[in-house]
């Protein structure tokens, strides 16, 4: 299977201080590929570097077979690439179709075309099969931690987007809710989507996974299935950056 | 939040009923209940005080007093409205009042001085709001100084600015008919009924194409019940207000007639039309409560926050235009106390009264226009009663202070209710 979003041996640096080293990294449609790794491992800043918010040093981001440049969110946008940020990025005081249309809003002419927008919204929640919000046009300061997490992946996948990146989709969530939204993670895959899932959560990551992709100290130990590692090797994987034949040469 | 429960969770999303209207009347008192009280503490004012004052002084509810109420009010409900855009953000603008003298006093050397036509003065008085509402807008969306400290700034530099206008404290009267008629002029009372009429079945017919409109896509819609109980409030409440101002209220009717409604009040309901399209019905307005809600989320979404944040300042300075005008009609002149003393707080809280939070994100231009009656009712009410300055400072204060408390308790209680 060629690999719809791949960046190859990505460097980037602040100031003095390296951050990543020449990563390499692939996600497959139809695939969940779990990120992991340490606090400090460099993650988010991969996921940053992808999603257009830092500018990368050296390497190459592939998307769809052809080397892209990502300059900006705008241009992560435009190919297909949407990140769920770990603070959900929700305006409280707006409702929930006004939240998953908020910047790129539907008007007929000057006037926003709210009928459009509420139809598009509800069918995207009927396709994740979110059936637990009481009416679309609730706020969203009204919601629990599960259902807004579930509305900021929606707003994600509402615009035809071809890669999901997760950031951290559980960590504040109670135990049903992450159930529900590991759920809902496997489904955006099973849909053809590339779905990217940020985690400290091993449980979660091997509940969903099909691929792991383990970071140490900014470089990339080892990318594998997850059905050919332990729970114990992806550990190892994240603290020394090796284990057995896998990871980082010594 | 126990009656929500009972409600079928699942099936609303995709019901393609109409909610009844004892539905829509339960989830208010929901909305209520968790903290999102809205106008609900300014109608209740409203309704107390007038009630108080009608029993107190008789003369409260005499035609000509309710005229009066109008046209003393409508200066600070004008510049209330343009504030409602900058507390929207979570900003402030402390120089909206001297903002208005200052373009009352452009209009009134343009006028009078320069002898200028009317309408170049208007657009003159205008655009020298919409120029302060930029540098302001700019020095804090793109400096990054705090709002409060900007326009406090601009509070003592533009009492400077009138002082030079107006040639260190002379008086300049206003003479223009056109510019006096909008503060101390009526509409003959035919348009006055004609304007109450075409309001009325102006809402209720957008509020029926909606809600037609939206059944035809199986979306969710107003029922009719809640739409006739909206319109028949709207014409109770417009009739008899209407009714009133076009009973005679000169003292001797031989001499001279004076009735129909006063000419600012069409000018006020324009104004409420114009922006409530404008925050309601488009991008721009939605990106106001965007960025007011969260601007980090805003600006990852790919909306200009800066833009937005000038863009309310501009607009504020420039109602405050509006304001000062109106403010210069009713006094015909101007002087260095124009937009000076209370005027600024009584709009900020009109603003607030009506039910705009100060934390941002939250309130809607109505809110304005009804906290405006609560201070106009006030000071009106206070006077009558033959208080002094002392006392509608004291009261006023304290209206002011109990509106910002209802607002931060509600606050409180919707993050208790989980609703925030």
């Amino acid at each position: 299977m060629t690999p719809l979003l791949e960046v190859r041996g990505i460097d980037k640096s602040f100031g003095p201080v390296q951050v990543l080293h020449d990563v390499t990294f692939a996600a497959n449609p139809g695939e969940v590929t779990a990120l992991v790794g340490d606090n400090g491992a460099g993650k988010s800043t991969l996921v940053k570097c992808i999603g257009g918010i830092y500018p990368i040093d050296g390497g190459d981001i592939v998307f769809d077979g052809r080397p892209v440049q990502v300059h900006g969110p705008r241009d992560a946008g435009e190919l297909g690439i949407e990140i769920v940020y770990q603070d959900l990025a929700l305006c409280d005081n707006l409702d929930i179709v006004q939240n998953m249309f908020l910047g790129r809003e539907r008007r007929s002419g000057l006037v926003l075309d709210e009928a459009s927008m509420e139809e598009l919204a509800t069918q995207t929640l009927d396709g994740l099969s979110v059936r637990t919000v009481k009416s679309i046009r609730q706020q969203v300061s009204s919601l629990s931690g599960g259902q807004r997490q579930t509305v900021a992946i929606a707003k994600a996948v509402l615009w035809n987007s071809k890669v999901v990146i997760l950031d951290e989709p559980t960590a504040a969530l109670g135990v049903a809710q992450t159930a529900q939204v590991l759920e809902l993670v496997r489904r955006l895959a099973d849909t053809g989507l590339a779905v990217v899932l940020i985690s400290h959560n091993l449980n979660d990551v091997f509940a969903v996974s099909d691929q792991i992709a383990a970071l140490y100290l900014g470089r990339m130990a080892a990318q594998v299935r997850t059905a050919d590692v332990t729970h114990a090797q992806v550990v190892e994987l994240i603290t020394s950056g090796r284990s057995g034949d896998l990871g980082i040469a010594q | 939040m126990n009656k929500v429960k009972e409600l079928p969770g699942e099936a609303i999303v995709t019901a393609k009923q109409s909610p009844s209207i004892g539905h829509s009347v339960t989830a208010y008192i929901e909305r209520v209940r968790g903290g999102d009280m809205g106008a609900l503490p300014a109608v209740l004012g409203l309704l107390v005080l007038c009630t108080v004052f009608a029993i107190a002084r008789p003369a409260f509810l005499t035609a000509i007093n309710v005229a009066n109420l109008f046209t003393q009010g409508a200066a600070v409900t004008v510049i209330a409205m343009g504030l409602v855009f900058v507390l929207l953000l979570g900003e402030i603008d402390l120089s909206a009042g001297f903002a208005s003298g200052v373009c009352a006093a452009v209009l009134a050397v343009t006028l009078t001085n320069m002898g200028l036509p009317w309408y170049v003065c208007v657009g003159a008085a205008i655009l020298t709001g919409m120029v302060i509402g930029t540098v302001l807008g700019t020095l804090v969306a793109k400096v990054g100084i705090p709002s409060f400290v900007v326009t406090l700034a601009a509070f003592l530099a533009f009492q400077g600015l009138v002082l030079v206008l107006v040639d260190e404290g002379t008086n300049i009267s206003i003479r223009d008919p056109v510019i006096v008629a909008v503060a101390n002029k009526n509409l003959p009372v035919w348009l006055g009924w004609a304007l109450f009429v075409a309001c009325v079945a102006g809402y209720a017919a957008l509020q029926l194409i909606r809600a037609g409109r939206r059944a035809k896509r199986g979306l969710v819609a107003d029922p009719f019940s809640l739409i006739a109980a909206r319109v028949g409030a709207l014409a109770i409440i417009g009739g008899v207000v209407v009714y009133v101002l076009n009973l005679e209220r000169s003292r001797n009717p031989a001499i001279s007639s004076l009735m129909g409604v006063p000419i600012v009040v069409p000018v006020i309901l324009v104004l409420l039309v114009v922006w409530t399209f404008v925050l309601r019905r488009t991008a721009f307005g939605r990106h106001i409560y965007a960025v007011g809600g969260n601007a980090e989320a805003s600006r990852r979404a790919g909306i200009g926050v800066d833009r937005i944040r000038i863009s309310a300042f501009v607009i504020c300075s420039a109602m405050a235009a509006v304001g000062g005008i109106v403010a210069a009609s009713r006094a015909s002149s101007v002087d260095p106390n124009t937009g000076g003393s209370s005027v600024l707080l009584y709009a900020v809280g009109a603003a607030v009264i009506g039910g705009t939070s100060l934390f941002g994100g939250k309130g809607r231009v109505l809110d304005a226009i009804l906290g405006g009656a609560v201070v106009a009712v006030i000071e009106n009410g206070m006077g009558l009663m033959g208080y002094g300055a002392s006392v509608k400072y004291l009261v006023t204060g304290f209206v002011l202070l109990l509106a910002a408390g209802v607002d931060a308790l509600a606050r409180k209680r919707a993050a208790a209710a989980g609703l925030r």
